[in-house]
């Protein structure tokens, strides 16, 4: 750990020295052949590599549809896995040009880290996983309780704010990564773990005997989970912002990775806009006409993204939820393509 | 005709081309001076650099991070915390875990170290190779493989708090620490302190006393039973005369925890061990190295004497020995003290993980929080081999003597 944050330190004032803020990432990532994306190190359901090093999940999706709506490929992507303390160095210093490691948007966040959140991905909370041997039913009965946390998160702040609000005593041990954390929940040195309820649900995938624990029902906290950019590149900023949005868009209209091509030829004014056969929406952000199809061909639509990595049709099963369109009873919504 | 004396060369020149330039003269001396500025120079731009970009990417620079509330609890500090004081205040908990577990370490470091040395060299066959083995098989295994294995394997083999093995109903070991009774001052804790200090110092001038009379007349002065008798039985009549200077406050199991009584953290047991004993390997080779340069001659000429062998080790062998020992010792001392960072493998609290770990990732300002905790780890090294330096000296100028 200590290495790779003094090197991106170092990286990061090295990089500070030779190019000033740098207006010049899609070109840089054309040059390059490669979109370089940071992502969790190994986060099942957002971000994790299979055993052939294939990486998949949520996450992982956005910077696939980013690589596909600039090269038409959505295997052009160069995947570095960061611990969530070294993630905001990594992107500072121009290691990575897109943060999609499952990170909440806050305020502090959006201003003093010179960079900017361009979306929500996944609308998710902070929960608390115990034993259930432990016979606990709420997480208000947790006073006394030893916690564990990954260091460096919101998860951290939130379980200060949650523990003195409400009056209870607890002992914090925060570790670096998330697979010591796991670990140290796992041998007993806590009684609890805490995270974000999606990360609860992929973490407890990977516990011995999963059955054992259980999620509180209690959430305490907000956390909007969405990429990052650097500040300074605008172009850059809008490209990846309305990749995440033409998924959410795509889900809306109806296309789908199956039905792409004959929704492309379709009459429809909105489909029509989308797919470039009228007017250049593509090419005002840089990219090109078909980039729409590009990335719903590449990655599926939103729902389909969800469904596949952390929904029904994957191993944590998670409901939509929050995360269900606009108009079917969640907050997912973006802005139209027009 | 007058002769004129001639005039002194001007000192003062002569002196400065000398103590600048050496034999160079002055060529040299405008070279150095050249090499100076352009280190001053890249050092400005850089600065210069790195803080012009950081105000054009709109990132926040500068220390006025260190007065925000750090809203984050930490495990273990020796000052009083919690999440509504600001950094500055997690950079002192910090160090002050960092030092604690340091000092510790290298206290009992130096112990194992130069027992494992000793066993070593001794005549005995068995203890000998159980020494050579410890050392061996220490240091040839990586030290964050050993703060994992002490951690993960043989604290977490320990019961669950609700299970935890006790002795005399009052101490406590199990997976969260051991937990031991805390003690808790009484109005006689003064009275106390002040006469286990005075029976200390006249102790220390009864030993003056007698050394005194031992190297000028040869007279053998037997003093301890009058030091025991001063170190427990003053304190022993104050505690009596105004009651138990402290009562213990023993812990109880109270819902998920032992409440009340103090705790040792499982993580900061875990990194002592794992550092003192990976250290002790180095420092018994460094410690045997030491001794086998002292020539045999003064061995024997010891045993001649008729002074048995531990004696002769520590009043002969070992002060000829600490003047090679002590550079090496230093450098592990230094060692321990920057390993410790490895810390924040297993949730030890120290610098590194609470400040250059938590705080920077919350904060974001990198360089600044870097920059401090080199700063710091530096300053620490260089206040450490400032006192082995001058222990150095103080023992050279006594061999000497």
């Amino acid at each position: 750990m200590n290495r790779v944050s003094l090197v991106l330190t170092l990286a990061f004032a090295a990089a500070l020295s030779i190019e000033a803020a740098s207006a010049q990432t899609l070109k840089t990532v054309k040059d390059r052949g490669m979109v370089s994306c940071g992502v969790s190190q190994g986060l099942p359901g957002f971000s994790s590599p299979d055993d052939k090093g294939n990486w998949t999940g949520l996450d992982v999706d956005v910077c696939r549809a980013v690589a596909a709506a600039i090269f038409n490929d959505a295997t052009k992507v160069k995947f570095v896995p960061l611990s969530a303390k070294d993630r905001f160095t990594a992107l500072q210093s121009g290691e990575i040009d897109v943060l999609s490691r499952n990170t909440t948007w806050t305020l502090s966040r959006d201003t003093s880290l010179g960079a900017n959140f361009t979306g929500v991905t996944y609308y998710d909370g902070q929960g608390f996983l115990v034993k259930k041997s432990l016979k606990v039913n709420s997480a208000l009965e947790l006073n006394s309780a030893s916690v564990c946390v990954q260091t460096g998160t919101t998860t951290e702040q939130n379980l200060a704010d949650y523990f003195k609000g409400n009056n209870m005593k607890y002992e914090v041990i925060a570790f670096a990564s998330a697979d010591e954390t796991v670990k140290a929940y796992e041998s007993g040195r806590c009684d609890v773990f805490t995270s974000d309820v999606s990360q609860l649900y992929a973490e407890r995938l990977k516990l011995s005997n999963p059955a054992d624990h259980a999620v509180l029902p209690e959430v305490i906290s907000k956390e909007p989970l969405g990429p990052m950019v650097r500040h300074g590149d605008d172009q850059w900023f809008d490209i990846v912002k309305w990749v995440l949005f033409a998924m959410v868009d795509a889900e809306e209209l109806g296309v789908t990775q199956k039905n792409v091509d004959e929704m492309a030829k379709s009459d429809k004014p909105e489909l029509k806009r989308a797919f470039g056969t009228d007017g250049n929406l593509g090419e005002q952000l840089g990219l090109t006409k078909d980039w729409v199809s590009r990335i719903v061909k590449a990655v599926g639509n939103y729902g389909e993204s969800f469904e596949r990595n952390v929904g029904a049709g994957s191993k944590l099963g998670i409901a939509r939820g929050l995360n269900q369109l606009w108009n079917k009873g969640g907050i997912q919504y973006a802005p139209p393509i027009r | 005709m007058t002769i004129e004396p001639r005039k002194p060369p001007p000192q003062f020149a002569f002196w400065l081309k000398r103590a600048l330039g050496g034999r160079a003269g002055w060529t040299g001396f405008i070279l150095q001076i050249l090499f100076v500025a352009a280190l001053v120079w890249i050092g400005y731009e850089i600065v210069e650099n790195a803080r012009a970009n950081l105000q054009a990417q709109r990132i926040t620079s500068g220390f006025g991070f260190l007065n925000n509330t750090a809203g984050f609890d930490v495990s273990q500090s020796l000052i009083p915390y919690s999440g509504s004081y600001p950094y500055s205040r997690v950079f002192l908990v910090g160090l002050l875990n960092t030092l604690l577990v340091s000092i510790i370490g290298i206290f009992f470091a130096t112990m194992i170290g130069f027992l494992v040395a000793l066993g070593r060299l001794s005549p005995n066959w068995l203890l000998s190779r159980i020494s050579g083995g410890y050392v061996e098989l220490i240091r040839n295994l990586p030290l964050l493989f050993q703060i994992l294995f002490w951690y993960l394997a043989v604290l977490s083999a320990l019961p669950n708090p609700r299970q935890s093995i006790s002795l005399f109903g009052s101490f406590f070991l199990s997976n969260r620490g051991f937990v031991v009774p805390k003690p808790i001052a009484n109005p006689g804790l003064e009275p106390f302190a002040l006469a286990l200090l005075a029976a200390v110092v006249i102790s220390l001038l009864l030993r003056r006393y007698a050394r005194r009379q031992l190297f000028e007349s040869g007279r053998l002065v037997t003093i301890w039973p009058y030091v025991v008798g001063l170190l427990i039985g003053l304190p022993l009549v104050t505690a009596l005369v105004l009651g138990a200077p402290v009562t213990f406050e023993v812990p109880e199991l109270k819902g998920f925890n032992f409440s009340g009584g103090s705790r040792i953290i499982p993580e900061f047991v875990a990194l002592t061990v794992a550092l003192s004993t990976y250290t002790a390997a180095f420092i018994a080779e460094i410690v045997r190295a030491g001794i086998q340069s002292v020539h045999k001659g003064q061995m024997e000429a010891g045993s001649s004497l008729g002074l048995h062998r531990g004696s002769v080790l520590r009043l002969i062998v070992v002060p000829q020995a600490m003047r090679v020992i002590l550079p090496p010792l230093t450098n592990q001392y230094l060692n321990l003290t920057k390993n410790s960072s490895l810390a924040v493998a297993i949730g030890y609290p120290d610098l590194f993980s609470v400040f250059a770990g938590t705080t920077l990732s919350q904060t974001g300002q990198a360089i600044e929080i870097i920059a401090i905790t080199m700063g710091v780890y530096l300053l620490i090294s260089l206040v450490t081999s400032a006192i082995m330096s001058f222990y150095g000296w103080r023992l050279g100028r006594s061999l000497n003597a």
